[in-house]
């Protein structure tokens, strides 16, 4: 691997980790909040699959990077100028609504973007697309259901999930962005021409948001920033949380 | 007997170090103290080289929080049984598969109170129906899903509407 790909691939790796520990972050604050029980606990396991998938991302990062880090370094002892998460991933949960709609397009997103970084070149990556692949089905069915159910189901579920579907939708325009990194390794055969997803997320979006009575907004804005460290004011809040333990109490085992 | 489970017992037959996969066998999964970590087709390999024994194991769903008892447990294990130097690796591919359950396994989950995924018909898209998983306290068909995650990642929550207990249901991935 030229120095170039790998300086490369690692700054990818970590973005894929960042999405991961970020959103499945915020999902976990639901736990002991969910509307009930069952929900609580499905929302503990989705939140788990990706913090696992961030602990595989890490892990990875962490072999590249050979410069003494491991996969907490990544996690914990970074700050929010120095994650890439994309922005949608760092937004507050929100009511119940807002977090499903999230969810449903991030989905979408990893339904789509998942069998492409199956067929990358760079093994590790593909093999972390492989075992993840089989958890996103489940998620999807989970948000889908949802968002065909709160949008159409009573008024005030409507009301607050089209909200939702409003608030949200200039963030989604920076998850298809392609800068220097991404095309190199796109041309390399290792990372996601995501660019090239865009159209298809929009018509299955489309399919379910329509199925569920809520309406498509009409793109007037569009928020950036994530890939390149100019984050909202949530994930600093947000970090100080996941990280204040660790940071306190450094080496600390239990 | 499918595929993927003949190659893992011919594997584990064939094996220089059979006694050793034996061994393994005490190691339960923590969340599902009745399956070993072999019945479970957590344990992908077991290699024995100069002192250093390497135990392979890979995770049912990324985030499974079992990993680290488990690589704790098997080298505990591995140690009391004089060999100091042990190793375990965590494998990421090929992805775990249900279908690595051992037939034993299967049956040991069913009587443990849980369903295994072939006590349901599978959906169009390959996953958990919304009913119908055989209830594993009194067989009856008459169950419902309640929830698409249940205790733990790889379960869903069903009730049987015969006997009234709610149930686990390992799903298929």
């Amino acid at each position: 691997m030229s120095d170039q790909i790998k300086q490369a691939t690692l700054e990818y790796t970590t973005r894929l980790g960042d999405d991961s520990v970020v959103l499945g972050h915020r999902i976990s604050e639901w736990v002991s909040y969910g509307p009930f029980l069952e929900e609580d606990i499905a929302y503990g396991n989705v939140s788990l699959d990706y913090i696992g998938r961030a602990r595989m991302f890490y892990t990875y990062a962490a072999e590249l990077a050979d410069d003494g880090r491991d996969e907490d370094d990544f996690a914990y002892m970074r700050n929010d100028r120095e994650y890439r998460n994309l922005l949608l991933m760092e937004l507050p949960k929100g009511d119940f609504a807002y977090s499903q709609v999230r969810q449903l397009f991030a989905d979408v997103y990893y339904t789509l973007m998942l069998p492409e970084l199956l067929q990358s070149k760079d093994e590790t990556l593909s093999a972390i697309a492989a075992k993840a692949i089989k958890e996103t089905k489940y998620h999807l069915r989970r948000s889908r259901d949802w968002v065909l159910r709160l949008g159409d189901g009573t008024e005030e579920s409507h009301q607050r999930a089209q909200k939702a579907v409003d608030q949200l939708w200039g963030y989604t325009h920076e998850m298809f962005d392609m800068d220097e990194t991404e095309q190199l390794l796109a041309d390399a055969g290792i990372g996601v021409d995501v660019a090239g997803l865009r159209d298809r997320w929009l018509q299955m979006v489309t399919d379910i948001l329509m199925q569920a009575t809520l309406e498509v907004p009409e793109e007037s804005w569009a928020v950036r920033g994530g890939r390149t460290g100019y984050h909202t004011e949530n994930l600093g809040h947000m970090l100080t949380e996941m990280q204040i333990v660790h940071r306190s109490h450094p080496g600390c085992k239990w | 007997m499918p595929e993927e489970q003949y190659q893992r017992l011919q594997q584990r037959n064939v094996a220089d170090v059979k006694a050793l996969w034996d061994l393994l066998d005490v190691i339960k999964d923590p969340e599902i103290p009745a399956l070993s970590i072999w019945d479970l087709g957590i344990l992908r390999d077991v290699q024995y080289s100069g002192e250093q024994v390497t135990v392979t194991i890979t995770p049912t769903y990324s985030g499974c929080p079992a990993m680290d008892n488990i690589t704790t447990d098997v080298i505990q294990l591995l140690n009391d049984n004089g060999y100091q130097d042990a190793r375990v690796k965590l494998s990421l591919s090929p992805a775990w598969s249900s279908e690595w359950m051992s037939a034993e396994g299967r049956k040991k989950l069913r009587d443990y109170g849980i369903a295994p995924p072939e006590d349901a018909g599978l959906d169009e898209d390959g996953l958990t129906p919304e009913a119908h998983a055989a209830c594993p306290h009194c067989s009856s068909r008459n169950t419902r899903r309640i929830s698409e995650f249940g205790s733990t990642a790889c379960k869903a929550l069903f009730q049987c509407d015969d006997c009234g207990e709610p149930f686990d249901y390992f799903k298929k991935i």
